[in-house]
């Protein structure tokens, strides 16, 4: 509960604050931890993004977008009995996480062109895929490629399908749990809140949020990763001494 | 349950399975006197490790089970280092030319189609083989022949070019032979994250001709080498290998080895050999079943970085 604590006294200074330098702002919103580790035992967590607007009255949408990175999607034909990848299509730089949160159902609360000109909802999402040689895909493929990319990131939790709920208090208030899988990628992330009202954007917030790995787990992938060479060194010595030891111990 | 990430997997497993797993093949190993691990990186994929991690940690493993088993047979005097250092250097050449190739089908996305074919080719054919062998031997009740052929007959062989004498062996062929042989098996070792004892002690006594007594610890010592070689390659360029899964997969394989050294001495060679071959061509049928089953989902999703 010591979030909720937490929650109050920000809000508090949040709306304090709107008194005094931060007038002109339609909206304020932070989250409950710009930080989120994962370690050994992670199996997904929750942040909790919080603001308020000024008295107007109007809808909040909230846009969460994991780091880009590069996909590549790969489709499995039978060919002489057996599955094989067959076409791929390249995703260059599309959001590894991908979550919408709002007050109401998107296209009443957001108009289309709205929606595409910011990026709100994964049907609004460029999602632009090429094929291996970053030639552009036709058309049907990239429809074909992109359905199913959207596909397997639901699947995955990675773009949730239901749109989070924002909930308002005093129509000043507003708070939405963000729901972050354990399979949740690294990176730094944006949290972007839009204030809409009648369909026009008449605020907006963007916080950062980071994902990163700690512990044991996240020491070994670095090292791996980013000193391969001593991390292949160390894995050959340690094989030879237990191989060495064990010949030693259980000697016939 | 002692659930562990695998943080180069980046999957967690239960830790009681992988030791076990890693029991059973060296179980099998001790059992059998064959390496395993063309059994332990097929059951592996079976449990959901990425087959591409499975091969490089399966590598790393066989470094330490090879050093175990290598060190009597020094004892012995069993060890050819001069045919040892030609198959190496041979090996290491081919396991440098598998890591390249690996990591070419890696980025065309058909390593794991790759892995999972070489596997099926060679489980069936060495397990066919090993059945036909010793079920007929069964049959006509007369041990099978396991006399080598003398250099002799290998009459080509010193034909070709760098004549070279291997004296422990009693040899004088041309060191392209074994150099050819430590390429392809290298090869292998890099594709199916193998130690290749299972092809390179058959090539040995039949194509080189060599004594069956310095044969064993002959491919022991070369494939501790070229299982260095390959695993240094493997993390440097392709980062599949695993340390806490080789780790579990090394203290299985401690218990499993002595165990089944033990189990081995009480069953007749010949039955071994039909349960080995039975046992290849289980997971070689498994292997089948996952390539021509139609997959849950023809879509897969990867991240380049």
């Amino acid at each position: 509960m010591a979030r909720i604590g937490f929650l109050i006294v920000w809000i508090g200074i949040l709306l304090l604050g709107g008194d005094g330098a931060t007038a002109a702002r339609p909206v304020v919103a932070d989250l409950s931890n710009h930080l989120v580790a994962i370690t050994t035992g992670f199996s997904g967590t929750d942040v909790l993004v919080f603001g308020a607007t000024d008295d107007r009255k109007g809808d909040i949408v909230m846009v969460v977008r994991g780091p880009r990175e590069t996909h590549v999607v790969r489709e499995k034909v039978r060919l002489a009995g057996i599955w094989v990848n067959r076409e791929a299509a390249v995703f260059p730089a599309i959001p590894a996480f991908y979550a919408v949160a709002a007050t109401g159902p998107l296209n009443t609360v957001v108009p289309s062109e709205i929606r595409k000109r910011h990026g709100i909802g994964v049907e609004a999402l460029p999602l632009a895929a090429t094929d291996s040689s970053h030639k552009s895909l036709p058309d049907d493929q990239a429809r074909k490629f992109r359905a199913a990319l959207i596909q397997l990131k639901q699947q995955a939790g990675l773009y949730p399908e239901a749109l989070g709920v924002v909930t308002t208090l005093e129509n000043r208030l507003f708070r939405a749990e963000l729901e972050l899988p354990a399979t949740v990628p690294v990176g730094s992330y944006t949290v972007e809140v839009y204030f809409v009202q009648d369909g026009a954007v008449v605020g907006a917030e963007i916080t950062p949020l980071f994902v990163s790995k700690t512990g044991f787990s996240a020491d070994v992938y670095d090292f791996a990763m980013y000193n391969a060479a001593k991390y292949a060194l160390a894995s050959i010595l340690f094989a030879v001494f237990a191989g060495w030891a064990v010949a030693l111990v259980f000697r016939r | 349950m002692i659930q562990v990430y695998l943080p180069i997997a980046e999957l967690s497993v239960d830790a009681a399975v992988i030791v076990g797993l890693g029991a059973l093949v060296g179980f099998t190993s001790g059992l059998f006197g064959v390496g395993g691990g063309f059994l332990l990186t097929p059951l592996l994929i079976f449990l959901g490790i990425p087959p591409s991690v499975a091969v490089g940690s399966g590598t790393n493993q066989i470094i330490a089970s090879s050093v175990s088993g290598v060190v009597a047979h020094f004892r012995r005097g069993n060890v050819d280092m001069r045919m040892g250092g030609v198959l190496l250097a041979g090996g290491i050449l081919g396991s440098g030319l598998g890591v390249l190739l690996f990591n070419l089908l890696k980025s065309l996305g058909q390593i794991d189609l790759t892995i999972r074919l070489s596997y099926v080719v060679f489980l069936s054919s060495v397990g066919g083989l090993m059945l036909v062998e010793s079920v007929g031997s069964l049959i006509r009740k007369v041990p099978a022949s396991s006399a080598p052929r003398g250099p002799e007959n290998f009459a080509w062989a010193s034909r070709l070019p760098w004549l070279m004498r291997f004296p422990k062996s009693g040899l004088y062929i041309s060191a392209i032979l074994p150099l050819g042989m430590g390429v392809v098996v290298g090869i292998l070792v890099a594709l199916m994250g193998v130690g290749g004892g299972f092809i390179m002690v058959p090539a040995m006594i039949y194509l080189l001709g060599m004594p069956t007594q310095v044969v064993i610890g002959t491919s022991l010592f070369q494939i501790i080498f070229v299982t260095i070689a390959t695993t240094f390659m493997q993390a440097t360029l392709n980062h599949n290998v695993d340390a806490v899964l080789t780790l579990l997969l090394i203290a299985g394989g401690i218990i499993g080895a002595q165990w089944g050294a033990r189990a081995g001495a009480k069953i007749g060679g010949r039955n071994l050999r039909i349960l080995l071959a039975l046992l290849v061509l289980g997971v070689c049928s498994g292997l089948i079943g996952e390539l021509v089953s139609t997959p849950d989902d023809p879509y897969s999703i990867v991240i380049e970085r």
